[in-house]
């Protein structure tokens, strides 16, 4: 397992650069300039100014020399330095980091959790009211934009109802330490975690159902009713099991995803992730800083596919690491 | 301040006649929205909108300015000009201290102009009028101009001027100095905390010059990326002050209904924000006067400015906003006459070529602004495609002259020789810039009159000057004029005296006080 591991890095390093390549130059095919962003935002835009900016980005130099000069920070781990926020990109990304963690990994426990459980339920009670009463609530969740979601959640739960604030990581100026501190930002994070957790749980109920549907009519589950088994044994223990690998890939492959509508969450509610900080960073053409978050969700990915493939393992033992 | 700016300051801000007998209160705690998040808060080296609304709380400039654009003291107690309008003498408060306990010196004010001509674009600019700037003591500085310089006092506010600490930053690296990240001014409040992406928070200087100001104990600045979500911000009693421009202009009825809400459109006159239409002299039926004419007859501006912009702001007339200097209305004027636009397009021989119209991608309201100016060129029989683009993207566009017709509003910081004349003159044609003279208008005389306007003295003959060359413009409409705006401040009426300058919000929180 250990050389497969070792394999997937490797070749994961690979993929890394070859994105970072490929991101350099479509960040540069948009229009629009940084230097030209900054003086603009500084109400004045004179040649001098313009030239001094782009000088001390490093932007009057040839591309394939910014190029080599950016790969090469890369690969020695430096993301190098953010135009407007005039600060390492690595420290930005780094103070912003945590809350995305914790908003994805919030958002992709609840989808996981959720998604399983209704499709199981769904999957047992199939054509009954409960069945169908689950797909509807599903494909609600699946078919509304994440934005819409959140501002309707806002306009539910914050204004209306006054039981969960509507915008930031904690209480701005509350100074809570401790236990009251983890409620406080527990609080804050229900509304951005499920908002982005029911879009995917929508996937994940109708995925489990399906393939929990599948198995069910194989052989083996046959079998298993001829063993004797309860039936609550062969749904867990046989047929759920069997049935999660296409969940599996599926949340793999949506890791990347998450991210993306994370993006949009942290906007709306003010979320201080590193989906906002791409969004600033792209309209604001800050190429080093976007470049950057661009490495690290890749990293992400890449990490979460490779967990992916380790999970295949422990779901079906059946299952063998080629190296 | 004089009574009458006072009193004047406070009718414009819509303010009650008993405001004027309450005696303000200490303390108190205000939540305010900013928007979008600032880069750094060096004021001296970063120098958009948002930094000088945080920034302009922590730093001073010598003066400020009253909403009728008249000098007030800040660092500078007093000052004098000399006869020949060559010399300007600034004599300097003392007993101000920088927040770390240094005393503030003329010495800061020298090295302060040092620093901003290598990192300020527009104080550059302004400084290059100066020969020599000299220290004979501790509390004066000596600036002596090369040539009068009609609008020199106008440019010591703290956005345009900001004064730094010397002894924290000579002899260091200023893009990497520390204190970037943990500004020191002489401002009313001190920088406190700065968690990226939620909050900027200020407190008191509790030794500050100005004796019993501040009044307020902590401002926190909410930083919140989404319009919609900053007005349910405000809504849900979670912040108490929405500066211009901070949601969309289509919730600003909605919010000033609210219970115990004020709205103000005060606070522009130093900034006075013109929107214009950016119109390509150089090619296609633009080049044509009589079409350019058209455009301003076919477009319906009370309209926008009714229904776009809620009854804020003022149909502009020409070049200059009428709240800068030498402002006349004397002028060719322009009313909504889609005949008349038909006409002269008929005149000009357009054939409904295709223009194309850039909207400006600063959200929902220019967005729709940009909708009603099609429909009323389409009115008149142009044919019209819209481009979006991001502000980025749209910024090159308009650069690079690749387009027909682009929204965008500028400043114009008081006097026609800062915020006006740069949009104009030929000297200032130079592709891949934006905010010059993008549509490549060139008319020497304009040249003259500009040129001559900004180093004449006495100030009537400047008045004649530049008169003279709103009106020469204003018959050959480079651009097209819409809107001299006003961004409506939105606070709890609780907060008082918030404004109190014609640099508004952007001249720090140190008259506020809060109405428990």
């Amino acid at each position: 397992m250990l050389s497969f591991v070792a394999q997937r890095v490797l070749k994961g390093v690979i993929v890394l650069l070859a994105i970072v390549v490929l991101n350099f130059f479509l960040i540069r095919l948009a229009p629009g300039d940084p230097a030209v962003v900054m003086a603009g935002e500084a109400g004045a835009s004179d040649q001098v100014f313009v030239k001094q900016l782009r000088e001390k980005f490093g932007l009057d130099k040839p591309l394939p020399e910014q190029l080599f000069i950016y790969v090469k920070g890369v690969v020695s781990l430096d993301l190098g330095f953010s135009f407007r926020q005039q600060a390492p990109v690595a420290k930005l990304i780094g103070e912003r980091l945590p809350a995305t963690l914790l908003l994805t990994l919030t958002a992709f426990a609840i989808s996981l959790m959720l998604g399983i459980l209704f499709g199981t339920f769904a999957a047992r009670f199939a054509g009954t009211f409960l069945d169908t009463a689950i797909t509807v609530f599903a494909l609600i969740f699946y078919a509304m934009p994440i934005f819409w979601v959140a501002l309707m959640g806002i306009l539910l739960f914050s204004v209306t109802m006054d039981w969960l604030p509507s915008f930031g990581y904690e209480t701005v100026g509350a100074n809570l330490t401790g236990l009251s501190h983890a409620v406080d930002v527990a609080k804050h994070l229900i509304m951005p975690a499920m908002t982005l957790g029911l879009f995917f749980m929508a996937t994940y109920t109708r995925m489990t159902r399906a393939s929990m549907l599948e198995v069910k009519r194989l052989d083996f589950v046959k079998t298993a009713r001829a063993k004797g088994l309860s039936d609550a044994v062969i749904q867990r223990r046989h047929v759920l099991r069997n049935a999660l690998l296409p969940v599996v890939t599926l949340a793999g492959v949506h890791s990347g995803t998450l991210i993306g509508g994370a993006v949009i969450t942290e906007t709306v509610f003010a979320w201080p992730g590193i989906g906002r900080l791409m969004y600033d960073a792209l309209l604001q053409r800050d190429y080093n800083l976007l470049l950057g978050v661009f490495v690290i969700c890749s990293a992400m990915v890449l990490i979460f596919n490779l967990i992916t493939d380790l999970v295949y393992r422990l779901v079906d033992p059946r299952i063998e690491f080629a190296s | 301040m004089p009574k009458r700016v006072l009193l004047g300051l406070l009718l414009a801000c819509g303010l009650a006649a008993p405001a004027l007998a309450q005696e303000p209160k200490t303390g108190g705690v205000v939540n305010a929205v900013i928007q979008p998040e600032p880069p750094g808060l060096m004021l001296a080296q970063v120098q958009n909108g948002p930094t000088q609304m945080v920034s302009g709380n922590i730093f001073e400039g010598l003066l400020r300015y009253s909403p009728k654009l008249e000098p007030l003291p800040e660092l500078a107690e007093s000052w004098s000009v000399s006869e020949d309008a060559k010399t300007y003498t600034f004599k300097l408060k003392k007993g101000v201290t920088w927040h770390d306990g240094k005393p503030f010196t003329a010495a800061d004010v020298l090295f302060s102009m040092e620093m901003l001509k290598q990192t300020h674009a527009r104080a550059r600019t302004n400084l290059a009028q100066v020969d020599k700037i000299e220290t004979p003591d501790d509390y004066t500085v000596v600036f002596t101009l090369k040539q009068p310089f009609g609008p020199f006092l106008g440019i010591f506010e703290v956005g345009s001027m900001p004064i730094v600490p010397k002894h924290l930053y000579e002899g260091t690296d200023w893009k990497t100095n520390p204190y970037n990240n943990a500004p020191v001014g002489t401002g009313p409040f001190m920088f406190k905390e700065w968690q990226k992406g939620s909050f900027i928070r200020l407190v008191k200087n509790p030794n500050y010059h100005e004796k019993g100001k501040p009044y307020l104990d902590e401002i926190y600045w909410q930083i919140i990326p989404d319009a919609a979500a900053r007005s349910v911000a405000y809504e849900t009693g979670k912040v108490d002050v929405l500066p211009g421009g901070s949601v969309e202009n289509f919730d600003v009825p909605r919010l000033s209904k609210l219970k115990d809400t004020c709205v103000t459109g005060a606070g522009w006159e130093f900034f006075s924000p013109l929107a214009w239409l950016w119109l390509n002299n150089r090619q296609g039926p633009l080049a044509d006067k009589r079409v350019r004419q058209a455009i301003m007859y076919a477009v319906d501006r009370d309209f926008a400015k009714d229904v776009i912009w809620n009854g804020l702001g003022k149909v502009a007339t020409g070049p200059s906003a009428s709240t800068i200097k030498y402002y006349t209305d004397d002028v060719k004027k322009y009313p909504y006459d889609p005949a008349k636009a038909k006409a002269l397009l008929k005149e000009a021989g357009y054939k409904g070529e295709k223009i194309r119209l850039l909207p400006l991608a600063y959200g929902e309201t220019w967005q729709r602004w940009g909708e009603a100016v099609k429909q009323n060129l389409m009115d008149v029989g142009m044919n019209i495609e819209t481009i979006a683009t991001d502000v980025a993207g749209g910024n090159q566009k308009i650069g690079d002259w690749d387009y027909d017709i682009a929204f965008t509003y500028l400043y114009q910081y008081g006097d026609p020789a800062l915020g006006v004349g740069r949009n104009y003159i030929s000297s200032n044609i130079a592709k891949g810039q934006v905010f010059n003279n993008v549509e490549g208008y060139s008319n020497p005389e304009i040249d003259k009159l500009f040129a001559d306007g900004a180093v004449a003295t006495p100030d009537s003959k400047r008045k004649e000057l530049y008169e003279k060359a709103q009106k020469i413009l204003v018959e050959d409409v480079p651009v097209a004029w819409m809107l001299e705006l006003q961004f409506p401040t939105i606070t709890r009426c609780k907060v008082k005296n918030l404004i109190t300058t014609g640099i508004g919000v952007n001249d720090g929180f140190k008259d506020a006080w809060l109405d428990k």
